[in-house]
């Protein structure tokens, strides 16, 4: 029942005593609703705190700068044993954050292919799509993850039998093995290089768009913006003389040295969490292009717009209202889903915290601190789509 | 109606807090069961057999602890824990002990809240590879990549170890220990780091054991205790003297086929010992004939030394440093008067 209804329906008389009064009842159930909470919560914070006390357990979080004395097996900054447990626990975000970010960049492009082809006319491409779909989403992640990785630990052989299908690079069960680039300052500018590039490109586009609806003449964007930003780095790779010394990995004892590792941990944690999550991406694809009606589609090749103008200006921005809010559901069960990592040995921080919380004993701040990491990325995960979603949708004038 | 619901819900509350104050003792003889925490995936410790029947040192531990207190050794319930899980279960009250290959150290016992009792194996940590590398000490591990539990001592000592000799390593940190063994055992890593025994343990059911081996140093000392919360003093106490009463029916020779036998003893230790002369099991709050009945039910530590990790068993380790006190080990017990 819609309260505001009623106390539409029963306005306040003088005569009635004051305990009658739906708005002050409705404050008051709000205000008891709301006392009952906060002591629910004080209860549990006491009680939790009297058990610690009485079993002399520590609290607090003095424990994140004491040394970590445990090592991490891959990590995007320097770590080593004798840094902080602070210091190991941020190895641990970054590394989340890493699988996370590379996941769902990747899930998206995979999904949006896949629930295209779902839709294709071609019977076989339908069927095929369809099936991977049914397979991918009916099989538990944490399978597919146990699957991935030993499909990678027994298919490739050991070190010293590593194939070698390109001068310099290595696949074998310690993961793949590439060169290295070596220090050089060009690096950093041509990275400068690219985010200028993409800052251009995107001025131009506004300009060109209000251009066009000035003018009605329009200015081939795409193009521009790719020779912009492929041109801008490569024109400073050039200044500096093209700089391409690299560190080849070689054999050394037990492993690679030299070159960089993509290591089957990741591999297989990206592997299985991509081809999973894409399954459902590729569902949610396909309900927003079928919740587009087929006259759009009609209107505006009518028009006499080109396909692909079609797909994305009329198509796509009615799709994306309905793919949107589901989308974003998708990509934080990515995220939280990349906890499974602990299984299959990647230390994403759910492991780091893991582990901290065991060497340390203190679980109470260990969980309270995986629970605010994964509220951080999750909220901030949809606030940015949130925003993205106001942007797309449909504008009611 | 509604003051009736009121006196329920505070009724219901003291209850709680009431019971949640008594001791586990009491909380064990009502349930009717010990819930025991164990590792449940290593041999000759604690792994369930092919019939599903719980076999292992530290199984049997706990089943003398059932035995103290109920009579009868098969009032028990495992729990399997990974190492990551087994401190916070017990300390959460999951459990009532736990009988899980776990290190005795500073920092447990004292910001854990937990106590260890008297020591049911000692052991220490060392490393494995596979016998093709030509590996022959720990020294040349220079580079190598190491699988290694995630909360555990060894994963302190493995990175001290290579922190002091100033080699260079790669973790890969696995929870699960049967996924763990699965990537060294098919070379995603170069070794295994483990305490010795559960090296032992995991060598026995590879694929093929003859092709690993298990380097000479050992670089830790890993005291083995089954642990209890802090702050119940009788339930430690149960718990130390039951492992402590499986050493000393060893040296007095009692053993699960004679002590009946030995009932009839003239020994006025033994005869305490058995409950014949009363007193002992009224101090701890059980029945006089606990450590017959552990005796009788378990057997000796000798016997579940030999049953589950000793010679004629696929481990085949030699009692060492868990030989008794008079015959060159660390097994001592502290007198029974």
């Amino acid at each position: 029942m819609d309260s505001s209804q009623t106390v539409a329906s029963r306005p306040f008389h003088p005569k009635e005593p004051f305990w009658l009064d739906p708005r002050f009842r409705a404050l008051l159930f709000q205000a008891l609703v709301l006392g009952a909470v906060a002591l629910l919560a004080w209860y549990l914070m006491a009680n939790t705190i009297a058990n610690l006390q009485r079993q002399k357990i520590a609290t607090g979080f003095a424990f994140l700068e004491k040394e970590a004395a445990f090592e991490i097996g891959e990590s995007v900054i320097s770590y080593s044993a004798a840094d902080t447990y602070a210091r190991a626990l941020f190895v641990g975000a970054l590394n989340t954050v890493k699988v996370a970010a590379i996941g769902i960049g990747l899930t998206v492009v995979l999904g949006t292919f896949i629930g295209i082809a779902r839709l294709s006319s071609n019977w076989l491409i339908a069927r095929l799509a369809a099936v991977y779909i049914e397979v991918m989403q009916d099989v538990p992640v944490l399978l597919q993850l146990f699957f991935w990785y030993a499909l990678f630990y027994e298919m490739l052989p050991g070190p010293r039998q590593a194939l070698n299908p390109m001068i310099g690079v290595y696949v074998c069960n310690r993961g793949l093995i590439v060169p290295s680039l070596n220090p050089h300052p060009a690096w950093r500018w041509m990275i400068l290089a690219f985010t200028a590039a993409m800052v251009a490109s995107w001025l131009l586009r506004a300009w060109a768009r209000r251009r066009q609806d000035r003018t009605g003449r329009p200015f081939p964007v795409f193009r521009t913006s790719l020779v912009l930003v492929l041109g801008a780095p490569l024109v400073t790779w050039w200044a500096f003389g093209f700089p391409r010394a690299v560190t080849l990995p070689e054999l050394q004892g037990f492993n690679f040295v030299g070159g960089k590792t993509l290591s089957p941990e990741f591999s297989a944690l990206l592997l299985g969490l991509v081809l999973y999550t894409a399954a459902f991406v590729a569902e949610i694809v396909r309900a927003g292009i079928q919740a587009v009606g087929k006259g759009q589609r009609e209107a505006a090749m009518s028009l006499g717009l080109r396909p692909a103008q079609v797909l994305r200006l009329v198509i796509l921005p009615q799709a994306l209202r309905v793919i949107i809010p589901p989308l974003t559901s998708q990509m934080l069960n990515l995220t939280k889903n990349s906890s499974l990592a602990v299984a299959i040995g990647y230390p994403d921080f759910v492991s780091v915290a893991n582990t901290t919380i065991n060497q340390t004993g203190q679980s109470i701040e260990g969980v309270a601190l995986i629970m605010a990491v994964y509220l951080f990325f999750s909220l901030s995960t949809s606030a940015f789509m949130n925003w993205y979603n106001k942007k797309a949708r449909l504008v009611e004038r | 109606m509604k003051r009736l619901k009121v006196i329920f819900v505070v009724a219901f509350v003291l209850a709680w807090t009431l019971s949640a104050s008594a001791g586990t003792l009491d909380e064990v003889k009502a349930r009717g069961y010990l819930i025991a925490g164990v590792n449940g995936q290593v041999f000759g410790f604690s792994m369930p057999d092919e019939k599903g029947e719980w076999k292992g040192l530290d199984v049997d531990t706990a089943r003398a602890i059932a035995a103290a207190i109920f009579g009868d050794a098969s009032k028990i319930k495992f729990v399997p824990l990974t190492a990551v899980q087994r401190l916070p279960a017990l300390q959460s009250k999951e459990v009532d002990v736990l009988c899980r290959n776990t290190t005795q150290t500073l920092l447990r016992e004292t910001t854990n809240g937990l106590n260890f009792t008297h020591v049911n194996f000692y052991d220490g940590q060392g490393f494995m590879v596979p016998k093709k590398l030509g590996v022959k000490s720990a020294k040349e591990l220079n580079g190598a990549t190491v699988c290694v539990l995630p909360g555990t001592t060894t994963e302190l000592n493995a990175a001290d170890f290579f922190r002091k000799n100033n080699l260079q390593w790669k973790p890969v940190v696995i929870e699960q220990t049967p996924e763990l063994n699965k990537a060294f055992f098919s070379g995603r890593c170069d070794v295994l780091t483990s305490d010795v025994s559960q090296l032992a343990g995991h060598r026995a059911v590879a694929p093929n054991p003859q092709d690993y081996i298990i380097l000479p140093e050992v670089i830790s000392k890993e005291p083995l205790a089954p642990v209890v919360r802090h702050g119940d003093d009788q339930w430690f106490d149960i718990v130390n003297w039951t492992v402590m009463a499986l050493i000393q029916a060893e040296e007095f020779g009692i053993t699960s086929k004679n002590v009946d036998a030995m009932l009839k003893s003239q020994d006025p230790e033994i005869q305490r010992f058995l409950g014949v002369t009363p007193g002992l099991g009224a101090a701890l709050g059980l029945d006089d004939k606990w450590a017959y009945n552990i005796v009788k039910q378990v057997g000796n530590y000798g016997e579940i030394f030999e049953r589950n990790v000793g010679p004629q068993t696929p481990l085949a380790m030699e009692r060492g440093l868990n030989a008794l006190w008079t015959k060159g080990g660390l097994m001592y017990a502290a007198p029974f008067r």
